[in-house]
Protein backbone atom coordinates (compact mmCIF):
# COMPACT_ATOMS: atom_id res chain seq x y z
CA UNK A 1 0.00 0.00 0.00
CA UNK A 2 1.29 3.46 -0.90
CA UNK A 3 0.55 6.65 0.98
CA UNK A 4 1.31 9.60 -1.27
CA UNK A 5 2.13 13.00 0.24
CA UNK A 6 2.71 16.10 -1.83
CA UNK A 7 3.92 19.63 -1.67
CA UNK A 8 3.22 21.87 -4.64
CA UNK A 9 6.07 20.33 -6.61
CA UNK A 10 7.29 17.22 -4.85
CA UNK A 11 5.78 13.82 -4.11
CA UNK A 12 6.84 11.47 -1.32
CA UNK A 13 5.56 7.91 -1.27
CA UNK A 14 5.38 5.92 1.95
CA UNK A 15 5.20 2.18 1.52
CA UNK A 16 6.71 -1.15 2.54
CA UNK A 17 8.65 -1.33 -0.74
CA UNK A 18 9.93 2.24 -0.41
CA UNK A 19 12.77 3.75 1.58
CA UNK A 20 11.75 4.26 5.21
CA UNK A 21 10.13 7.70 5.40
CA UNK A 22 11.96 10.03 7.81
CA UNK A 23 9.61 12.70 9.17
CA UNK A 24 11.69 15.35 10.93
CA UNK A 25 10.30 16.17 14.39
CA UNK A 26 12.29 19.30 15.11
CA UNK A 27 9.79 22.07 14.31
CA UNK A 28 7.98 21.71 17.60
CA UNK A 29 8.14 24.13 20.56
CA UNK A 30 7.45 21.41 23.16
CA UNK A 31 10.45 21.28 25.47
CA UNK A 32 12.17 24.15 23.61
CA UNK A 33 11.57 27.15 25.82
CA UNK A 34 13.55 29.65 23.76
CA UNK A 35 11.94 28.55 20.50
CA UNK A 36 8.47 28.75 22.10
CA UNK A 37 9.23 32.24 23.36
CA UNK A 38 10.43 33.37 19.93
CA UNK A 39 7.36 31.92 18.21
CA UNK A 40 5.06 33.64 20.66
CA UNK A 41 6.82 36.92 19.93
CA UNK A 42 6.26 36.32 16.21
CA UNK A 43 9.91 35.57 15.48
CA UNK A 44 9.91 32.63 13.04
CA UNK A 45 13.59 32.80 12.08
CA UNK A 46 14.47 29.58 13.92
CA UNK A 47 11.85 27.73 11.87
CA UNK A 48 13.84 28.42 8.72
CA UNK A 49 17.01 27.15 10.41
CA UNK A 50 15.23 23.97 11.51
CA UNK A 51 13.87 23.44 8.00
CA UNK A 52 17.27 23.78 6.39
CA UNK A 53 19.06 21.54 8.88
CA UNK A 54 16.49 18.76 8.59
CA UNK A 55 16.43 18.91 4.80
CA UNK A 56 20.21 18.65 4.76
CA UNK A 57 20.07 15.75 7.21
CA UNK A 58 17.90 13.76 4.83
CA UNK A 59 14.34 14.20 6.10
CA UNK A 60 11.61 13.30 3.57
CA UNK A 61 8.75 15.08 5.33
CA UNK A 62 8.74 17.75 8.03
CA UNK A 63 6.43 17.72 11.01
CA UNK A 64 5.13 21.18 11.96
CA UNK A 65 3.78 21.80 15.44
CA UNK A 66 2.82 25.25 16.74
CA UNK A 67 1.68 24.28 20.23
CA UNK A 68 2.92 27.32 22.12
CA UNK A 69 1.06 27.76 25.40
CA UNK A 70 -1.12 30.88 25.58
CA UNK A 71 -0.62 31.59 21.88
CA UNK A 72 -3.02 31.55 18.94
CA UNK A 73 -2.08 28.11 17.68
CA UNK A 74 -4.14 28.25 14.47
CA UNK A 75 -2.67 31.61 13.48
CA UNK A 76 0.85 30.57 14.32
CA UNK A 77 0.55 27.24 12.52
CA UNK A 78 -0.68 28.87 9.31
CA UNK A 79 2.16 31.40 9.40
CA UNK A 80 4.68 28.61 9.93
CA UNK A 81 3.28 26.45 7.11
CA UNK A 82 3.32 29.34 4.64
CA UNK A 83 6.87 30.23 5.62
CA UNK A 84 8.12 26.65 5.44
CA UNK A 85 6.54 26.02 2.06
CA UNK A 86 8.48 29.01 0.80
CA UNK A 87 11.73 27.42 1.94
CA UNK A 88 11.40 23.74 1.07
CA UNK A 89 9.45 21.54 -1.30
CA UNK A 90 9.23 18.67 1.20
CA UNK A 91 5.66 17.71 2.09
CA UNK A 92 4.54 18.58 5.61
CA UNK A 93 2.97 16.73 8.48
CA UNK A 94 0.55 19.14 10.17
CA UNK A 95 0.71 18.39 13.88
CA UNK A 96 -1.88 19.59 16.35
CA UNK A 97 -4.56 18.19 18.59
CA UNK A 98 -6.54 21.41 18.26
CA UNK A 99 -9.11 20.85 15.53
CA UNK A 100 -9.29 24.55 14.60
CA UNK A 101 -5.53 24.65 14.14
CA UNK A 102 -5.58 21.57 11.89
CA UNK A 103 -8.38 23.13 9.84
CA UNK A 104 -6.52 26.42 9.47
CA UNK A 105 -3.29 24.63 8.61
CA UNK A 106 -4.91 22.44 5.97
CA UNK A 107 -6.61 25.47 4.44
CA UNK A 108 -3.29 27.18 3.68
CA UNK A 109 -1.22 24.08 2.89
CA UNK A 110 -0.34 23.59 -0.76
CA UNK A 111 -0.37 19.92 -1.70
CA UNK A 112 -1.44 16.79 0.14
CA UNK A 113 -0.51 16.92 3.80
CA UNK A 114 -0.24 14.29 6.48
CA UNK A 115 -2.51 15.22 9.39
CA UNK A 116 -1.09 14.38 12.82
CA UNK A 117 -3.27 13.08 14.34
CA UNK A 118 -6.57 11.44 15.16
CA UNK A 119 -7.20 8.65 17.69
CA UNK A 120 -9.77 5.90 17.90
CA UNK A 121 -11.91 8.09 20.18
CA UNK A 122 -15.39 8.68 18.72
CA UNK A 123 -15.38 12.45 19.18
CA UNK A 124 -11.88 12.85 17.71
CA UNK A 125 -12.77 10.75 14.67
CA UNK A 126 -15.93 12.82 14.17
CA UNK A 127 -14.03 16.11 14.40
CA UNK A 128 -10.93 15.33 12.38
CA UNK A 129 -11.89 12.84 9.65
CA UNK A 130 -14.21 15.31 7.87
CA UNK A 131 -11.24 17.67 7.57
CA UNK A 132 -9.02 14.91 6.22
CA UNK A 133 -11.69 14.04 3.68
CA UNK A 134 -12.38 17.65 2.68
CA UNK A 135 -8.73 18.40 1.96
CA UNK A 136 -7.90 14.97 0.54
CA UNK A 137 -5.13 14.61 3.10
CA UNK A 138 -3.62 11.52 4.69
CA UNK A 139 -3.93 11.05 8.43
CA UNK A 140 -1.91 9.53 11.25
CA UNK A 141 -4.28 7.61 13.51
CA UNK A 142 -3.14 6.58 16.98
CA UNK A 143 -4.18 3.12 18.07
CA UNK A 144 -5.65 4.31 21.35
CA UNK A 145 -9.12 5.34 22.43
CA UNK A 146 -11.17 6.69 25.34
CA UNK A 147 -9.83 3.99 27.63
CA UNK A 148 -6.22 5.17 27.29
CA UNK A 149 -3.24 3.41 25.78
CA UNK A 150 -3.90 -0.29 25.31
CA UNK A 151 -1.21 -2.49 26.79
CA UNK A 152 -1.54 -5.32 24.30
CA UNK A 153 -1.04 -5.60 20.57
CA UNK A 154 -4.44 -7.28 20.26
CA UNK A 155 -6.24 -4.26 21.71
CA UNK A 156 -4.28 -1.85 19.49
CA UNK A 157 -5.17 -3.98 16.46
CA UNK A 158 -8.81 -3.83 17.47
CA UNK A 159 -8.76 -0.03 17.62
CA UNK A 160 -6.99 0.03 14.26
CA UNK A 161 -9.88 -1.98 12.87
CA UNK A 162 -12.36 0.51 14.24
CA UNK A 163 -10.45 3.47 12.77
CA UNK A 164 -10.23 1.78 9.36
CA UNK A 165 -13.94 1.00 9.39
CA UNK A 166 -15.02 4.49 10.41
CA UNK A 167 -12.60 6.29 8.07
CA UNK A 168 -13.38 4.21 4.99
CA UNK A 169 -17.08 3.43 5.46
CA UNK A 170 -18.34 6.58 7.14
CA UNK A 171 -16.07 9.18 5.58
CA UNK A 172 -14.93 7.56 2.33
CA UNK A 173 -11.25 8.05 3.14
CA UNK A 174 -9.12 5.61 1.10
CA UNK A 175 -7.25 2.91 3.03
CA UNK A 176 -3.92 4.16 1.74
CA UNK A 177 -4.46 7.55 3.35
CA UNK A 178 -4.71 6.00 6.82
CA UNK A 179 -1.34 5.76 8.53
CA UNK A 180 -1.59 3.97 11.86
CA UNK A 181 0.54 4.94 14.84
CA UNK A 182 1.12 1.66 16.70
CA UNK A 183 2.35 3.66 19.73
CA UNK A 184 5.93 3.61 20.91
CA UNK A 185 6.16 3.96 24.67
CA UNK A 186 9.18 4.60 26.85
CA UNK A 187 11.23 1.46 27.41
CA UNK A 188 12.82 3.08 30.46
CA UNK A 189 9.45 3.02 32.19
CA UNK A 190 8.29 -0.37 30.94
CA UNK A 191 10.71 -3.08 29.93
CA UNK A 192 8.15 -4.74 27.66
CA UNK A 193 7.07 -1.53 25.89
CA UNK A 194 9.02 -2.05 22.66
CA UNK A 195 8.05 -5.72 22.42
CA UNK A 196 4.41 -4.67 22.45
CA UNK A 197 5.07 -2.00 19.81
CA UNK A 198 6.86 -4.46 17.52
CA UNK A 199 4.13 -7.04 17.96
CA UNK A 200 1.54 -4.38 17.13
CA UNK A 201 3.42 -3.37 13.98
CA UNK A 202 3.56 -6.96 12.75
CA UNK A 203 -0.11 -7.53 13.54
CA UNK A 204 -1.26 -4.39 11.69
CA UNK A 205 0.95 -5.17 8.71
CA UNK A 206 -0.37 -8.72 8.47
CA UNK A 207 -4.03 -7.82 9.02
CA UNK A 208 -4.31 -4.60 7.00
CA UNK A 209 -1.04 -3.92 5.19
CA UNK A 210 -1.37 -0.28 6.21
CA UNK A 211 1.46 2.18 6.42
CA UNK A 212 2.52 3.04 9.93
CA UNK A 213 4.24 5.94 11.61
CA UNK A 214 5.24 6.52 15.21
CA UNK A 215 7.09 8.96 17.40
CA UNK A 216 10.40 7.13 17.61
CA UNK A 217 12.05 9.40 20.16
CA UNK A 218 9.60 8.33 22.88
CA UNK A 219 11.33 4.99 23.15
CA UNK A 220 14.60 6.33 24.53
CA UNK A 221 13.17 8.99 26.86
CA UNK A 222 14.99 9.25 30.19
CA UNK A 223 17.89 7.06 29.11
CA UNK A 224 21.50 7.80 28.20
CA UNK A 225 22.81 7.30 24.63
CA UNK A 226 19.40 8.01 23.20
CA UNK A 227 20.48 8.10 19.57
CA UNK A 228 21.99 4.62 19.69
CA UNK A 229 18.76 3.26 21.16
CA UNK A 230 16.72 5.16 18.61
CA UNK A 231 18.78 3.74 15.78
CA UNK A 232 18.44 0.15 17.01
CA UNK A 233 14.72 0.62 17.54
CA UNK A 234 14.16 2.07 14.06
CA UNK A 235 15.89 -0.86 12.41
CA UNK A 236 13.87 -3.37 14.42
CA UNK A 237 10.63 -1.52 13.75
CA UNK A 238 11.34 -1.28 10.02
CA UNK A 239 11.96 -5.03 9.93
CA UNK A 240 8.61 -5.57 11.67
CA UNK A 241 6.79 -3.44 9.07
CA UNK A 242 7.00 0.17 10.20
CA UNK A 243 7.20 2.38 7.11
CA UNK A 244 7.81 5.83 8.58
CA UNK A 245 8.62 7.61 11.81
CA UNK A 246 8.44 11.07 13.26
CA UNK A 247 11.98 11.15 14.50
CA UNK A 248 15.10 13.09 15.20
CA UNK A 249 16.42 13.68 11.68
CA UNK A 250 19.31 15.64 13.18
CA UNK A 251 20.72 12.51 14.83
CA UNK A 252 22.88 10.94 12.09
CA UNK A 253 22.75 7.53 13.85
CA UNK A 254 18.99 7.46 13.50
CA UNK A 255 18.83 8.51 9.86
CA UNK A 256 21.68 6.13 9.01
CA UNK A 257 19.81 3.30 10.74
CA UNK A 258 16.78 3.99 8.55
CA UNK A 259 18.92 3.98 5.40
CA UNK A 260 20.67 0.78 6.54
CA UNK A 261 17.28 -0.83 7.12
CA UNK A 262 16.31 0.08 3.54
CA UNK A 263 19.31 -1.79 2.19
CA UNK A 264 19.00 -4.74 4.55
CA UNK A 265 15.28 -5.16 3.87
CA UNK A 266 15.65 -5.02 0.09
CA UNK A 267 14.36 -1.49 -0.43
CA UNK A 268 17.64 -0.03 -1.68
CA UNK A 269 18.49 -2.21 -4.70
CA UNK A 270 22.21 -2.91 -4.99
CA UNK A 271 22.83 -0.45 -2.18
CA UNK A 272 22.72 2.48 -4.59
CA UNK A 273 21.47 4.99 -2.01
CA UNK A 274 23.70 3.61 0.71
CA UNK A 275 26.79 3.86 -1.48
CA UNK A 276 25.99 7.31 -2.83
CA UNK A 277 25.42 8.61 0.73
CA UNK A 278 28.86 7.25 1.61
CA UNK A 279 30.43 8.97 -1.40
CA UNK A 280 28.70 12.23 -0.55
CA UNK A 281 30.27 12.14 2.92
CA UNK A 282 33.69 11.48 1.41
CA UNK A 283 33.23 14.72 -0.51
CA UNK B 1 23.08 -7.64 61.68
CA UNK B 2 23.25 -4.58 63.87
CA UNK B 3 20.60 -1.90 63.64
CA UNK B 4 23.12 0.31 61.91
CA UNK B 5 23.86 -2.37 59.34
CA UNK B 6 20.16 -2.83 58.65
CA UNK B 7 19.65 0.91 58.15
CA UNK B 8 22.70 1.14 55.93
CA UNK B 9 21.49 -1.88 53.95
CA UNK B 10 18.05 -0.32 53.53
CA UNK B 11 19.62 2.87 52.26
CA UNK B 12 22.00 1.10 49.88
CA UNK B 13 19.46 -1.36 48.47
CA UNK B 14 16.79 1.34 48.02
CA UNK B 15 19.29 3.46 46.16
CA UNK B 16 19.84 0.70 43.61
CA UNK B 17 16.19 -0.31 43.51
CA UNK B 18 16.59 -3.83 44.87
CA UNK B 19 12.99 -4.35 45.97
CA UNK B 20 13.26 -7.91 47.36
CA UNK B 21 16.28 -6.94 49.50
CA UNK B 22 14.56 -3.79 50.77
CA UNK B 23 11.50 -5.78 51.76
CA UNK B 24 13.65 -8.39 53.46
CA UNK B 25 15.65 -5.76 55.35
CA UNK B 26 12.44 -4.05 56.42
CA UNK B 27 11.22 -7.31 57.95
CA UNK B 28 14.61 -7.87 59.59
CA UNK B 29 14.52 -4.36 60.98
CA UNK B 30 11.10 -4.88 62.51
CA UNK B 31 12.21 -8.24 63.94
CA UNK B 32 15.26 -6.55 65.44
CA UNK B 33 13.01 -3.97 67.10
CA UNK B 34 13.79 -1.00 64.87
CA UNK B 35 11.04 1.60 64.91
CA UNK B 36 9.20 2.04 61.59
CA UNK B 37 9.86 5.80 61.82
CA UNK B 38 13.57 5.19 62.14
CA UNK B 39 13.66 3.05 59.03
CA UNK B 40 11.55 5.56 57.14
CA UNK B 41 13.36 8.74 58.15
CA UNK B 42 16.90 7.45 58.53
CA UNK B 43 17.14 5.10 55.56
CA UNK B 44 14.29 5.10 53.05
CA UNK B 45 13.67 8.84 52.74
CA UNK B 46 17.37 9.77 52.61
CA UNK B 47 17.85 7.10 49.92
CA UNK B 48 15.02 8.54 47.84
CA UNK B 49 16.39 12.03 48.34
CA UNK B 50 19.75 10.85 47.05
CA UNK B 51 18.05 9.22 44.07
CA UNK B 52 16.30 12.51 43.34
CA UNK B 53 19.54 14.47 43.65
CA UNK B 54 21.37 12.11 41.29
CA UNK B 55 18.50 12.29 38.82
CA UNK B 56 18.59 16.07 38.90
CA UNK B 57 22.33 16.05 38.27
CA UNK B 58 21.86 13.69 35.32
CA UNK B 59 23.73 10.86 37.07
CA UNK B 60 20.60 8.72 37.40
CA UNK B 61 18.12 7.82 34.67
CA UNK B 62 14.39 7.25 34.59
CA UNK B 63 14.44 3.46 35.11
CA UNK B 64 16.73 3.82 38.13
CA UNK B 65 14.38 6.36 39.67
CA UNK B 66 11.38 4.14 39.04
CA UNK B 67 12.88 0.97 40.51
CA UNK B 68 14.13 2.88 43.57
CA UNK B 69 10.59 4.21 44.02
CA UNK B 70 9.18 0.73 43.63
CA UNK B 71 11.62 -0.66 46.22
CA UNK B 72 10.57 2.05 48.65
CA UNK B 73 6.89 1.45 47.92
CA UNK B 74 7.33 -2.22 48.80
CA UNK B 75 8.75 -1.28 52.18
CA UNK B 76 5.99 1.28 52.70
CA UNK B 77 3.34 -1.41 52.23
CA UNK B 78 4.74 -3.03 55.36
CA UNK B 79 5.50 0.13 57.29
CA UNK B 80 2.44 2.26 56.50
CA UNK B 81 -0.01 0.47 58.82
CA UNK B 82 2.58 0.47 61.61
CA UNK B 83 3.33 4.17 61.12
CA UNK B 84 -0.40 4.88 61.28
CA UNK B 85 -0.62 2.97 64.60
CA UNK B 86 2.24 4.84 66.16
CA UNK B 87 0.65 8.09 65.04
CA UNK B 88 3.56 9.28 62.92
CA UNK B 89 1.73 12.07 61.22
CA UNK B 90 1.78 12.37 57.47
CA UNK B 91 3.10 15.67 56.19
CA UNK B 92 -0.10 16.20 54.27
CA UNK B 93 -2.41 14.58 51.78
CA UNK B 94 -1.63 15.05 48.08
CA UNK B 95 -4.15 14.19 45.39
CA UNK B 96 -2.53 13.69 42.01
CA UNK B 97 -3.61 13.08 38.46
CA UNK B 98 -2.73 13.57 34.78
CA UNK B 99 -5.35 15.79 33.15
CA UNK B 100 -8.08 14.67 30.77
CA UNK B 101 -6.84 13.90 27.27
CA UNK B 102 -3.31 13.17 28.45
CA UNK B 103 -1.93 9.70 29.11
CA UNK B 104 1.61 10.60 30.15
CA UNK B 105 2.48 9.46 33.62
CA UNK B 106 6.23 8.99 34.00
CA UNK B 107 6.82 12.47 35.41
CA UNK B 108 3.75 12.31 37.60
CA UNK B 109 4.83 8.94 38.99
CA UNK B 110 8.29 10.30 39.78
CA UNK B 111 6.75 13.19 41.67
CA UNK B 112 4.51 10.74 43.55
CA UNK B 113 7.54 8.70 44.57
CA UNK B 114 9.37 11.77 45.81
CA UNK B 115 6.31 13.07 47.65
CA UNK B 116 5.71 9.77 49.35
CA UNK B 117 9.39 9.54 50.15
CA UNK B 118 9.18 12.94 51.80
CA UNK B 119 6.28 11.83 53.99
CA UNK B 120 3.21 12.91 52.06
CA UNK B 121 0.23 10.64 51.73
CA UNK B 122 -0.32 10.43 47.99
CA UNK B 123 -3.58 9.51 46.32
CA UNK B 124 -3.03 8.97 42.60
CA UNK B 125 -6.03 9.15 40.28
CA UNK B 126 -3.96 8.02 37.30
CA UNK B 127 -4.18 9.48 33.80
CA UNK B 128 -6.97 11.10 31.74
CA UNK B 129 -8.58 12.46 34.90
CA UNK B 130 -11.59 14.61 34.01
CA UNK B 131 -12.39 17.76 36.05
CA UNK B 132 -15.46 16.14 37.60
CA UNK B 133 -13.32 13.24 38.82
CA UNK B 134 -10.93 15.66 40.51
CA UNK B 135 -13.88 17.40 42.14
CA UNK B 136 -15.36 14.11 43.38
CA UNK B 137 -11.99 12.91 44.69
CA UNK B 138 -11.38 16.19 46.53
CA UNK B 139 -14.77 15.84 48.20
CA UNK B 140 -13.99 12.25 49.13
CA UNK B 141 -10.37 12.53 50.25
CA UNK B 142 -10.08 16.15 51.44
CA UNK B 143 -6.48 16.57 50.27
CA UNK B 144 -4.29 19.50 51.32
CA UNK B 145 -2.88 19.78 47.83
CA UNK B 146 -4.10 18.70 44.43
CA UNK B 147 -1.61 18.26 41.59
CA UNK B 148 -2.46 18.44 37.89
CA UNK B 149 0.05 16.97 35.46
CA UNK B 150 0.13 17.59 31.69
CA UNK B 151 2.80 16.61 29.21
CA UNK B 152 1.36 18.24 26.11
CA UNK B 153 0.87 21.87 25.25
CA UNK B 154 -2.52 20.79 23.99
CA UNK B 155 -3.66 19.32 27.30
CA UNK B 156 -2.28 22.11 29.49
CA UNK B 157 -5.50 24.12 29.08
CA UNK B 158 -7.13 21.45 31.24
CA UNK B 159 -5.41 23.09 34.24
CA UNK B 160 -7.70 26.05 33.81
CA UNK B 161 -10.70 23.81 33.19
CA UNK B 162 -9.91 21.90 36.41
CA UNK B 163 -9.50 25.08 38.42
CA UNK B 164 -12.78 26.41 37.03
CA UNK B 165 -14.45 23.15 38.04
CA UNK B 166 -13.05 23.51 41.58
CA UNK B 167 -14.34 27.06 41.77
CA UNK B 168 -17.75 26.05 40.54
CA UNK B 169 -17.86 23.27 43.13
CA UNK B 170 -16.87 25.75 45.85
CA UNK B 171 -13.68 23.81 46.59
CA UNK B 172 -11.02 26.16 45.27
CA UNK B 173 -10.21 27.71 48.65
CA UNK B 174 -9.99 24.35 50.38
CA UNK B 175 -7.03 23.01 48.40
CA UNK B 176 -3.67 24.20 47.21
CA UNK B 177 -3.37 23.67 43.45
CA UNK B 178 -0.03 22.66 41.99
CA UNK B 179 0.65 22.10 38.30
CA UNK B 180 3.53 20.55 36.42
CA UNK B 181 4.72 18.71 33.35
CA UNK B 182 7.32 19.11 30.62
CA UNK B 183 5.88 22.12 28.76
CA UNK B 184 4.57 23.92 31.86
CA UNK B 185 6.24 27.12 33.04
CA UNK B 186 5.85 29.35 36.09
CA UNK B 187 4.31 31.92 33.81
CA UNK B 188 1.72 29.45 32.60
CA UNK B 189 0.99 28.29 36.14
CA UNK B 190 0.39 31.91 37.15
CA UNK B 191 -1.77 32.55 34.11
CA UNK B 192 -4.16 29.71 34.95
CA UNK B 193 -4.28 30.67 38.62
CA UNK B 194 -2.41 27.75 40.15
CA UNK B 195 -0.81 28.20 43.57
CA UNK B 196 2.40 26.43 42.74
CA UNK B 197 4.60 25.02 40.00
CA UNK B 198 7.85 23.11 39.98
CA UNK B 199 10.10 22.09 37.13
CA UNK B 200 11.14 18.73 38.54
CA UNK B 201 10.22 16.12 41.13
CA UNK B 202 12.42 17.22 44.00
CA UNK B 203 11.53 20.88 43.53
CA UNK B 204 7.90 19.81 43.56
CA UNK B 205 8.37 18.32 47.01
CA UNK B 206 10.08 21.47 48.33
CA UNK B 207 7.37 23.64 46.82
CA UNK B 208 4.62 21.45 48.28
CA UNK B 209 6.15 21.74 51.74
CA UNK B 210 6.50 25.52 51.43
CA UNK B 211 2.95 25.99 50.19
CA UNK B 212 1.59 23.80 52.95
CA UNK B 213 3.61 25.62 55.62
CA UNK B 214 2.38 28.93 54.21
CA UNK B 215 -1.23 27.79 54.25
CA UNK B 216 -0.99 26.44 57.82
CA UNK B 217 0.72 29.59 59.05
CA UNK B 218 -2.14 31.66 57.66
CA UNK B 219 -4.71 29.27 59.08
CA UNK B 220 -2.99 29.42 62.46
CA UNK B 221 -2.89 33.21 62.60
CA UNK B 222 -5.43 34.51 65.13
CA UNK B 223 -7.74 36.95 63.44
Amino acid sequence: MHTVLRSRTREVVIGPDRPFCVIGERINPTGRAKFAEALRAGDLSQVIVDVRRQVEAGAHVLDVNAGVPLADEAGLLTSMIKLIQGHTDLPLCIDSSVVEALAAGLAVYQGKALVNSVTGEDDRLAEILPLVKRYGAAVVALANDETGIPETAGQRLEITGKIVRVATEEYGIPMEDIVIDPLAMTVGADTDAVNVTLETIRAIRDAYGLNMCLGASNVSFGLPDRHALGAAFLAMAAAAGLTSAIMNALAPECVTAARAADLLLGNDPWGANWISAYRARQG
Amino acid sequence: MTEQEILQGLYDRTLVGDAPAVLDLTDQGLAAGLAPETMLFEALIPALEEVGARFERGDFFVPEMLIAGRAMAGAMEVLRPLLAQTGAASLGRFLMGTVKGDVHDIGKNLVNIMLEGAGFEVIDLGVQVAPERFVAAIREHRPDIVGFSAFLTTTMPMFKANINALEKAGLRDQVIVMVGGAPVTQEYADAVGADGYAADASTAVRRAKELLAGRRAVAGTPS
